[in-house]
């Protein structure tokens, strides 16, 4: 591998600690991620519908909301994502809810939200002419 | 010794040879043509984020249609013909051959990009540069959606015939008595981003063919009513468009190691561990395409497997920065217009580069993926790095191109414009991101952070623009009035450092 006639060490200890950094940020991804995936048993189920260019909620019971989301604080939430028309992503970006919403499957996110107040939730795939405000509120209430 | 500009000759001469410098010529004008509609574009579309609500652009279709059109030019109109330019002008002085292997193949790879570009632009689609079903299959207005469509068809058999013109030139026409380890990183990098345009490109052309007649009505590939798949979509489309973005990076860094020891007045590093870094790079740039798609509903399995790719393609590309850094190390530097660019590039690449590698851990991609933070990430790529190097090694071919010296002051500010724009764009996209904005956007929430942040990069974007327009005059004004270059040593470095002058090229 030499061939400018000077030693590559240096080289090879810098690529291992590339490597070491690489595999540190691998593991701890897979570690977090391996946790933050499972959604809890108890949670309860809400059914999210996209279609250009507004979110539907839908839930166990057959209430449905168009546009807005009322939660309660502390109680775990299961969202079944999908879309009627097109692709749509929903995104409530407090709480780090991205899923696809893709026409003819069903993705699935969790939380428990922590803290009372409004907060947006917006589409983050591209749909078409109002992509741009296809946006709806969640509130979350004592 | 070619003096395109000297020796006036009359344009259909040009326009109708097919010697490998005339066809070069043709490419640089061609993309860089592009390069100036394309900004254009992009400066609209910052204008229009500066403030929220509508700006300049009267209604988010035509501010859809623009960042289509934005991102399409400037990968397929600017970023891959520089490349073909670059490589078309030196890769034959290189391997010491007296052309391409196929010139008349080259100037039909070259004529398609026209027509092309023409579709592209006349068509004005609104789909986004990667055009997923449903919305492209059923919902996009035609006849944009189709026009795109084709000239996309178009622009990959023009790739793929010019990687195989390439990869034969290389690989059958080199000199004899120069191994191929002995080819100097530039001819590498085109061989090792042509043989990854073969293997990648035919899953797009693929999947273009079925979106359009999915478009037509006749099939049902992509759209769920029918029993098809979108997702299938999105496989084909990365599987291309993943090893792409290092079929546009690998030549922009063989570009920098041309420039990196002339200016350095020092070998390479190493030669090897460049050849090497970049078939590693060509090899793991097909394990990484689905980290687009983590938020598709992927398993946990096949998230961790495309992280574990993704985070494969780092060495190799730290390797490279290694070995730039390690040829600046204790060299003689001269800080001319070209290393000014190259090296404000591999500064670009290592942030672009740290900004990938944070992106590629599963939980923080459901942060930014989708967001600015993606905008501002691959931006300090295509911009930072590709842009960056390809324009380092245009004012490096500039004498040798025209026999005539650019202004080195005009230059210098082009640069040092053109990398604090770039910062201020692309490092506030990334902030922005994890803001929570949404790419893809006409309008925003009137937060004081969004306002803030769009304010900055579209302050930014006006100064890359400015210092273009510079770039453009020293252009126009350097090649007819420019004083004369000394063929011998066009930067004063003493020795023979300008060396493709001394090659000897004997015309057909």
């Amino acid at each position: 591998m030499v061939v400018s006639g000077h030693s590559n060490w240096p080289e090879w200890i810098y690529v291992g600690v590339v490597i070491a950094l690489l595999a540190y940020v691998g593991a701890e991804a897979w570690n977090v991620e391996r946790i933050v995936e499972h959604a809890p048993a108890e949670a309860e189920v809400i059914k999210v519908i996209g279609q250009q260019w507004f979110w539907t909620f839908e839930r166990a019971d057959g209430t449905k909301e168009v546009g807005e989301l009322h939660v309660k604080k502390g109680h775990p939430y299961k969202f079944e994502i999908t879309a009627k028309d097109v692709n749509h992503a929903f995104n409530i970006h407090d709480y780090v809810i991205l899923q696809d919403a893709i026409v003819g499957r069903t993705n699935a996110a969790w939380f428990a939200p922590d803290k009372a107040g409004e907060y947006t939730i917006q589409c983050r795939e591209y749909c078409g002419l109002l992509h741009y405000n296809m946006r709806a509120t969640l509130y979350v209430e004592e | 010794m070619v003096l395109e500009l000297q020796k006036p000759r009359p344009i259909w001469a040009i326009m109708f040879s097919t010697h490998h410098t005339d066809i070069g010529l043709l490419y640089l004008i061609m993309s860089i043509t592009f390069f100036f509609l394309g900004g254009a574009l992009a400066l609209g579309i910052r204008a229009e984020l500066f403030l929220p609500g509508s700006q300049v652009i009267s209604d988010s279709m035509t501010f859809n249609r623009m960042f289509t059109v934005h991102g399409t030019t400037l990968i397929f109109l600017f970023l891959l013909p520089f490349a073909s330019a670059v490589g078309n002008y030196f890769v034959p002085i290189m391997i010491r051959y007296k052309d391409m292997a196929y010139p008349k193949l080259n100037a039909v790879a070259f004529w398609m990009i026209p027509p092309a570009g023409a579709l592209i632009w006349l068509g004005f689609a609104d789909f986004t540069w990667y055009a997923t079903p449903p919305y492209s299959s059923i919902r996009a207005p035609g006849p944009a959606a189709d026009m795109w469509i084709f000239g996309l068809k178009i622009l990959g058999v023009s790739s793929v015939l010019g990687a195989i013109n390439f990869i034969v030139t290389i690989l059958k026409c080199k000199h004899p008595d120069l191994p191929l380890s002995k080819v100097p990183l530039l001819a590498w990098s085109f061989l090792t981003s042509s043989l990854i345009v073969l293997v990648a490109i035919p899953s797009f052309a693929a999947a273009l063919v079925m979106l359009l007649t999915d478009r037509l009505g006749v099939t049902g590939f992509f759209d769920p009513a029918r029993g098809g798949d979108p997702i299938a979509y999105q496989h084909l489309f990365w599987f291309t468009f993943h090893p792409e973005v290092y079929v546009l990076v690998i030549p922009a860094i063989g570009m920098m190691y041309e420039i990196i020891p002339r200016f350095s007045r020092k070998p390479i590093f190493s030669h090897s561990s460049g050849v090497f870094a970049f078939v590693l790079l060509s090899a793991v740039s097909f394990s990484s395409w689905a980290h687009h798609m983590y938020a598709t509903g992927m398993s946990f399995t096949e998230k961790t497997v495309f992280m574990v790719g993704t985070l494969a393609a780092a060495p190799a590309s730290a390797m490279h920065v290694f070995n730039f850094l390690a040829t600046m190390w204790g060299g003689r530097l001269k800080f001319t217009t070209p290393m000014m660019w190259s090296v404000g590039g591999i500064a670009l690449f290592f942030s672009a580069g740290a900004g990938g590698v944070a992106n590629s851990a599963m939980p923080f991609d459901f942060i930014t993926h989708d967001s600015y933070w993606v905008v501002g990430h691959f931006h300090l790529f295509v911009m930072g790095t590709i842009a960056f190097g390809s324009i380092a090694y245009f004012y490096y071919m500039f004498p040798y191109v025209t026999g005539r010296m650019y202004n080195e002051a005009m230059g210098k500010v082009h640069f040092i414009m053109s990398f604090v724009g770039t910062v201020m764009v692309f490092f506030t996209q990334h902030v922005l991101g994890l803001y929570g904005m949404p790419r893809r956007v006409f309008d925003y929430i009137p937060l004081p952070e969004y306002v803030v942040m769009n304010q900055i990069a579209s302050v930014g974007a006006m100064i890359i623009g400015a210092s273009m327009a510079l770039w453009l005059f020293n252009m126009i004004y350097s090649a007819s009035k420019g004083k004369e270059a000394n063929m011998d040593d066009p930067w004063g470095l003493g020795g023979k450092y300008y060396w493709p002058h001394q090659a000897k090229n004997p015309h057909h």
